[in-house]
């Protein structure tokens, strides 16, 4: 892949086609753990590596499993339970060499099975049919994406807490309606082209 | 016949899953662009709700606790792929527009939450009323959203022209930050009502 190539899919993967606020995957810990920057950051950076190690362990199946047996009508079937097999097996890990990491990450770890940003990466790279290490760099990217769309969206929560809205709005709504004007901000991104 | 009532109260109101208990949100922002998609979602999610409701609850006793999330998952996928492929053979058109969204059902939060929380404790029975009333309470929310999005940003529902042409068509309203805005808004709605009713029911006692 050119250093060309590299920075199109970048863009593509971070703020053209931002995997929160323009595919609208992922918004469950979107919302559910926004709150706070430092607990934002925690699962940025636990969903950027179980994304990325998914669309690796993904890519095998459907490549050397699903389609030498003709039965790629399994996919959501097989797809699902390696996520939740990698999931689980991150969380021990996690849980034996860095404990507290483990533990900052609590209950976020096994919830990222049913993110459907993970999921979603692996149809979308076995749709386009890419290589693995395209596939592998996009699901890495990807994850960057959301990373960066959930640290923006938690530092606008936090100074949030000290506005004024109507009392209907308190919670999520407002959380909601914020996401829509950052989701805004990101439209203008379409179109970009650098080369 | 009292308990059914309540059932579908609790899906469609009180705990109406997209609106109140704040479940599934991606497939509500991404396919209410349009009515058409908002119904089409509904009810495939119902039909797999119903369906997995019904055989969780059947193997209920036989599922080691353990291992129960990975069983519920399985089953779930099942059913998806099943409706995935029913879709894509009987309803082309709508199967391409709601695209990845139909396989990714299988993460749909309702689901595995309702398996979890009631199918796993209750009846056959129960349970297919239980995920029919969730269901309902679903595809209502996302007509709400739907109506709203799809009146603003083309004048229209169920693609028919309601709106004059004199009347600006916002189209924001069709793209993403009109979803999270809608909803938001709708939410929002929701809570105020709820929040006037309560009042009115301390101002009662």
């Amino acid at each position: 892949m050119t250093w060309q190539g590299l920075i199109t899919m970048s863009l593509g993967a971070i703020l053209i086609e931002n995997f929160v606020l323009v595919r609208f995957l992922g918004i469950c810990p979107f919302l559910g753990v926004s709150k706070k920057t430092d607990t934002a950051l925690g699962m940025s950076m636990a969903v950027i590596f179980v994304m990325t190690a998914a669309s690796a362990a993904t890519w095998a199946v459907q490549e050397y499993i699903l389609i030498p047996l003709g039965v790629e009508y399994m996919q959501t079937v097989a797809f699902i339970l390696v996520i939740a097999a990698l999931v689980q097996l991150v969380e021990m890990f996690l849980q034996k060499a860095v404990p507290a990491l483990y533990k900052s990450l609590g209950i976020y770890l096994p919830l990222i099975t049913t993110n459907c940003a993970v999921l979603g990466v692996a149809i979308i790279n076995a749709d386009n049919g890419g290589g693995f290490f395209e596939s592998v760099l996009f699901a890495f990217l990807s994850g960057v994406g959301f990373a960066f769309a959930l640290l923006l969206f938690s530092s606008i929560r936090q100074r949030l807490e000290f506005a004024e809205y109507p009392e209907a709005f308190e919670g999520f709504p407002i959380a909601l309606v914020t996401a829509g004007l950052l989701a805004l901000a990101f439209t203008g991104f379409t179109g970009l082209k650098i080369f | 016949m009292t308990q059914t009532m309540r059932q579908f109260k609790n899906g469609l109101v009180d705990q109406n899953p997209t609106l109140v208990l704040l479940l599934g949100m991606c497939p509500t922002l991404a396919v209410s662009t349009s009515l058409t998609n908002a119904v089409g979602m509904g009810l495939a999610a119902t039909a797999v709700l119903i369906c997995s409701n019904v055989v969780i609850s059947a193997l209920r006793k036989l599922i080691p606790d353990k291992i129960r999330i990975a069983a519920f998952v399985v089953v779930i996928a099942g059913f998806v792929t099943a409706v995935d492929y029913l879709l894509q053979a009987f309803a082309p058109a709508l199967s391409d527009s709601l695209g990845m969204f139909i396989p990714l059902i299988v993460v749909n939060c309702i689901i595995l939450a309702r398996a979890e929380a009631f199918a796993s404790k209750n009846g056959v029975v129960r349970s297919a009323i239980d995920g029919l009333a969730m269901g309902m309470g679903f595809t209502m929310a996302l007509i709400f959203v739907a109506a709203v999005r799809e009146l603003l940003s083309a004048g229209t529902l169920f693609e028919f022209t309601i709106l004059p042409d004199a009347f600006p068509k916002i189209d924001i309203m069709g793209q993403p930050p009109g979803g999270f805005i809608v909803l938001g808004v709708v939410i929002a709605v929701m809570q105020a009502v709820r929040n006037r009713s309560k009042a009115k029911n301390a101002a009662g006692l």
